[in-house]
């Protein structure tokens, strides 16, 4: 449906995309995840056609629309701060698009009453957009944006601008919206918990390349590099030598202590590392699990973060574990303290070095 | 302390209209009713308007422009065109006479079109436009500077071409900064005496009509159309500024 393919862009020497590659499926919701001054804007910007890439292709439907101005693409585009048209009220915001492609007045009011119903913004109609809150700002600019039906959706940090709670409630309605207008959606973000409430595919875009592409289980657990890794915050990064390894499990060895892995391909001997997110790690004593992976260690720190505790633990080696206040307290960790530490085999996961 | 500079202003335009309007309202009248002083008003007020309409035209594209884009010598660009505002203007006024003068290298070309510039309306015209488009451009690129261009391009993605996206968005949002410069270039024109009288003593504009009367007949017959012109202006400005405003609400 959308299909990049080897684009580079070097923007005044500021941001610039390098050989990037995606091709996005009809009514799919992806999410471009990346740091701030990525390229991800630019991304947006090069597919909308604000920009024209110094090479590389861009195709929307079956159309190559590379060079082509922004009014020939039929995308809709949500900038970070909307950008609504402040002269006009919110109706006249939304009827834009249709107006411009001279829509008749019976289809521009029934179109607008059918988005009206979806978006749930009929009260806002007649107001001034001098006078709306962020999240109706919101709301009005993707109306916009969707009332023509474009080939798809461009949304560029749509929630950060937003306070928390409207946030949440937007994110729930955004899903909604996507599947009900059966839009196709890409959307770049800073926000790993935007990504993963809302999208059938992630791409994580680092230094202006595409380093990572999958759904959101595969991004957050299964990282395919150490890079991924520590940018959806998984610190427990290991680096090990594989002992043995069959059909059903890998041996590894990690400085002295050895753990099962699930296998992958590589030579008995070869170096790889092994990867779990923190919220998979069991701190306890001497509890009977199914965990094969079972250590002994030290508690190095404690540290707060939002509602839990990331509890760093030496083993032998450094482990990360994100437990709950209540665990922490129950188990009455603090810093010296011994606790046995605990992961599934089938939590981990291993990449070629 | 900066009330002093406010009160001279007014204190001096106050003795202008009080002696004329309350001591001597007779020979004001008189003066007044006299149709060549109303004839030089009016076609004070009439070149200004076309100098003014002539900025709009060629102005509103180069503020554009010039918002949008940074290009190399820009700042020379907007130093070039702020030069009227620092030379004498009887300097301008030659500058102009010798360049439009029927002899001249640009004159004997309108010439031979029909227009000649000295002592006419179409002289009056240029040294008004010479001396007063600064002052409608620099508004108007505050004008377009202010506005956001993601709104332009958002109006792009949603399928208005170019010239409709600006249409549309920019210069309806930038227009009380392009009104206001218009206005101001407007009162730029009429105010100036230099650059006219040396291109076009004739037809007489109100400001040198003022000249003129003063030089023959002294203050007695200058100050009232001086007062005249005042009134007037301050009139159109007053109504200019009311419907501006009353059609931003």
């Amino acid at each position: 449906m959308i299909s990049v393919t080897h684009l580079n862009n070097d923007w005044d020497g500021i941001f610039s995309l390098k050989d990037i590659s995606l091709d996005i499926k009809k009514g799919e919701y992806f999410v471009v995840l990346g740091p701030s001054g990525s390229g991800k804007t630019l991304l947006l910007e090069l597919i909308a056609g604000i920009h024209i890439p110094d090479s590389g292709r861009i195709d929307i439907g079956k159309k190559d629309v590379t060079t082509e101005s922004p009014e020939h693409r039929n995308v809709g585009f949500l900038y970070q701060d909307y950008n609504l048209f402040p002269h006009y009220n919110v109706r006249k915001n939304i009827e834009y698009g249709l107006r411009v492609r001279k829509m008749s007045k019976e289809f521009i009011d029934s179109r607008i009453k059918e988005l009206v119903d979806i978006i749930g913004i009929e009260h806002l109609m007649d107001r001034d957009v001098k006078t709306l809150s962020g999240g109706e700002q919101q709301k009005v600019g993707l109306a916009r944006a969707l009332a023509y039906r474009p080939d798809v959706i461009l949304l560029d940090e749509p929630f950060s601008s937003l306070d928390e709670n409207t946030k949440h409630a937007l994110i729930h309605e955004m899903k909604d919206i996507h599947s009900r207008e059966k839009a196709t959606i890409i959307h770049v973000t800073h926000s790993q918990e935007e990504s993963m409430l809302l999208a059938d595919r992630i791409g994580i875009m680092m230094e202006g390349r595409i380093v990572q592409v999958g759904t959101p289980e595969e991004i957050f657990y299964k990282p395919t590099s150490v890079d991924v890794a520590r940018f959806v915050k998984i610190e427990n990064v290991w680096e090990a030598r594989v002992v043995t390894r069959d059909e059903e499990a890998m041996l590894l060895r990690i400085g002295d202590k050895e753990l099962v892995a699930p296998p992958i391909k590589v030579q008995k001997g070869s170096e790889v590392r092994v990867i779990i997110r923190p919220e998979d790690i069991i701190l306890g004593h001497g509890q009977v699990t199914s965990a094969r992976n079972t250590f002994l260690g030290k508690v190095v720190s404690l540290e707060k973060c939002g509602f839990y505790y990331m509890v760093r633990v030496d083993c032998g080696f450094p482990v990360v574990a994100a437990i709950t206040r209540r665990s922490v307290d129950s188990l009455g960790l603090e810093p010296g303290k011994n606790v046995e530490v605990l992961f599934k085999a089938t939590a981990l996961h291993v990449i070629e070095k | 302390m900066g009330l002093v500079i406010v009160l001279f202003v007014f204190i001096t335009l106050f003795n202008l209209l009080y002696k004329q309007l309350l001591l001597d309202p007779g020979n004001f009248f008189s003066i007044v009713t006299d149709s060549m002083v109303l004839r030089s008003i009016w076609l004070t007020l009439y070149a200004s308007f076309l100098a003014t309409l002539i900025a709009v035209v060629l102005g509103i594209p180069l503020a554009y422009f010039m918002a949008r884009h940074d290009f190399f010598g820009k700042q020379l660009l907007e130093a070039f065109i702020d030069i009227p505002i620092i030379i004498p203007h009887t300097v301008a006024g030659i500058a102009l006479f010798s360049l439009l003068t029927r002899k001249g290298t640009v004159g004997s070309v309108f010439e031979n079109l029909g227009i000649v510039f000295q002592d006419s309306l179409w002289g009056i015209v240029v040294a008004m436009l010479f001396v007063s488009y600064p002052f409608f451009v620099n508004a108007a690129k505050e004008g377009f500077a202010s506005v956001n261009p993601n709104l332009e391009r958002v109006a792009r993605t949603l399928g208005a071409s170019q010239w409709r996206s600006f249409y549309n968005i920019s210069l309806p949002l930038a227009s009380p900064h392009i009104v206001s410069g218009a206005i101001m270039s407007w009162a730029r024109g009429i105010s100036e005496f230099g650059a006219v009288v040396v291109i076009a003593y004739y037809p007489m504009i109100a400001s040198t009509m003022i000249f003129y009367r003063f030089n023959t007949g002294g203050l007695q017959e200058s100050q009232p159309i001086a007062v005249l012109l005042i009134l007037i202006c301050f009139l159109t400005f007053a109504l200019f500024r009311y419907f501006s405003r009353k059609r931003r609400r």
